[in-house]
């Protein structure tokens, strides 16, 4: 079931198209925003408020890589792996991030503090290499600066 | 000489967002004033005068773009404006920091370019992660709706014009305007075929104009300031400043706002403070990861889009990546090509298949298992996946930097395959 909350945030979203469907991808972005990932039973819930199929809004969901289909942990840090951030050092970014935090790229620690997934250039080039933990991006990342920025996300 | 830095000279040097009150004393939604006193055709007749071209990449002269759309009482409604604000060209660093530091300049641009075509929505189509972008955005399009720069009856002219925020999901795709039409219809972002083009048959099947955020944020100054004024800012014939970037082993990366045409070796030297030091260049690509390398001897190339093509390559978005002496060349393009693998969109065989078979060869260079005969397969590759084979400009662009990456650096990639081993590693 859909929260009236999360029912509000689409009613407010339709009110900007001409039909239903154009608002699927803010929909499941609302419930994700509520509930950290998109289930089966938001699949339904969301295809069904909408007068979609399931298959289809599924087909949709499985397009877009920042519609999560599985759990993530509290925490999520997508760490960017394009060329400016691949040239200033991303691979070390990365396996420190997964020695600290003992989790492999694609997955999340084990008491659910953290998921790590990889991303496309963020669009700090300049500062590289980025991370973008949940709503912060993180920049000109060294070996403390993410001793430093781990501390602040417990 | 101090060069006038329309885009950019008004941004606050703390990096905060320049608020309603402080663009308008700056002389902010003056040219939509203006605008709005002229007829929509007079519009597209200055952007015309103006030889803006757009700065998302592909360098169509916007005026004439617009000039297909339909316009007078027979044409189709809802017509519409999308901001293409999904930038996410690995190497680009730019709208964002337009977005961020002055969002009511996009707002406004966009209220002058709706009228120019009489669209009736807009719609910003911002990627998912710049999250700062859509808070600020947000606040920006709810302060341009109460001061009346948006909605119904703008400023009393009797033109209504809504403006909506879409935040997208990921995918490099939809930066091509059709896949990004496809998206905000709440579909897969694959491109549609063309024609019909979106001038014509765009969003929910009705005329539509997309735009990057650089270019837009040209259009009020053009109005507001001539189109005469506008050539003036460029060394070269296409009008304007654009806004430069240099990220990779150099001493200051940064994004500076220069005449279009400064040379290249003006924005390596002295803005981005020459290769740091022992370091040596080897080249960069223009204007992000889908463009062809230029090397030392196009130094001297006036960065505009006749000029760099005619080196050889595309200005792109203006936003270079620099390869030192001290980074691999085969595992630079390993990296684009990676990730054009993984965000090719599925929908043509060439695509999808191409280049997953072209990053395989290059990861299996740099882990030393590569036989003679793969530098025959990518070469062949860069034919296989060009203009003309795949649905769309994505693979093409793909392999602009394999092309360019085994002409100028064809014994790096021989050494990777003789040694059986990555020399840099």
């Amino acid at each position: 079931m859909l929260t009236a909350e999360e029912q509000n945030e689409i009613n407010h979203e339709l009110e900007h198209y001409p039909n239903k469907q154009a608002v699927c991808i803010d929909a499941m972005l609302i419930v994700q925003r509520h509930r950290g990932w998109v289930s089966d039973e938001s699949i339904r819930d969301i295809a069904e408020f909408l007068g979609m199929s399931t298959a289809d809004l599924d087909g949709v969901a499985t397009f877009y890589n920042l519609i999560r289909r599985k759990p993530v942990g509290r925490h999520v840090a997508l760490i960017c792996d394009s060329i400016s951030c691949w040239i200033m050092g991303c691979d070390r970014v990365r396996d420190q991030l997964c020695a600290r935090l003992g989790a492999p790229l694609g997955g999340s620690t084990a008491d659910g503090r953290f998921t790590l997934l990889p991303i496309v250039c963020l669009g700090a080039c300049d500062r590289a290499p980025a991370i973008m933990i949940d709503d912060d991006l993180h920049t000109d990342l060294d070996e403390q600066r993410i001793d430093q920025i781990l501390e602040q996300y417990r | 000489m101090t060069s006038e830095r329309p885009l950019t000279g008004n941004l606050r040097p703390d990096g905060q967002a320049v608020d309603i009150a402080a663009y308008e004393q700056a002389g902010g939604y003056q040219g939509l004033r203006k605008a709005l006193t002229l007829q929509p055709q007079d519009i597209t007749d200055l952007v015309k005068q103006s030889n803006l071209r757009g700065r998302g990449g592909a360098g169509f002269p916007t005026g004439i773009k617009w000039s297909f759309v339909p316009m007078g009482d027979d044409a189709p409604h809802p017509k519409y404006l999308v901001c293409n604000a999904d930038e996410m060209e690995p190497g680009t660093f730019k709208d964002r920091v337009l977005m961020e530091g002055d969002p009511h300049q996009l707002i406004e641009g966009m209220a002058v370019a709706a009228y120019a075509i009489q669209a009736d929505i807009g719609y910003i189509f911002l990627r998912g992660e710049y999250r700062t972008s859509a808070q600020r955005l947000t606040f920006a399009l709810n302060e341009a709706r109460e001061r009346g720069y948006l909605g119904q009856n703008i400023l009393g002219s009797g033109y209504n014009f809504e403006l909506h925020l879409h935040v997208s999901a990921g995918r490099y795709i939809c930066g091509e305007e059709t896949a990004l039409l496809n998206a905000l219809e709440g579909k897969r972002a694959h491109p549609r075929t063309k024609p019909p083009f979106p001038q014509v048959s765009g969003l929910f099947g009705k005329p539509t104009i997309v735009q990057n955020v650089e270019t837009l944020c040209n259009i009020q100054h053009i109005v507001a300031k001539g189109p005469d004024w506008f050539r003036s800012l460029s060394l070269t014939e296409d009008g304007g400043t654009k806004l430069y970037g240099v990220s990779g082993k150099v001493n200051r990366p940064g994004l500076w706002e220069l005449p279009l045409g400064t040379p290249l070796r003006e924005i390596l030297e002295e803005h981005a403070g020459g290769m740091r030091d022992g370091l040596e260049f080897r080249g960069l690509l223009p204007g992000g990861a889908s463009t062809d390398f230029l090397v030392e001897e196009h130094l001297d190339t006036p960065m505009d889009y006749t000029q760099v093509q005619k080196a050889g390559s595309r200005l792109g978005t203006g936003t270079m990546v620099v390869l030192d002496s001290k980074t691999c060349p085969v595992g630079m393009v390993w990296n684009l090509e990676h990730f054009f693998a993984q965000e090719s969109c599925g929908w043509c065989t060439p695509c999808w298949s191409g280049l997953a078979w072209t990053e395989k060869i290059l990861l299996s260079m740099e882990n030393g298992t590569a036989v003679p005969q793969d530098l025959d397969t990518l070469r062949f590759q860069t034919k296989f996946l060009g203009i003309g084979n795949t649905f769309c400009a994505f693979a093409p662009g793909a392999v602009e930097p394999l092309q360019s990456a085994l002409k100028y650096f064809a014994a790096d990639f021989e050494r990777h395959v003789d040694e059986k081993r990555c020399p840099w590693r």
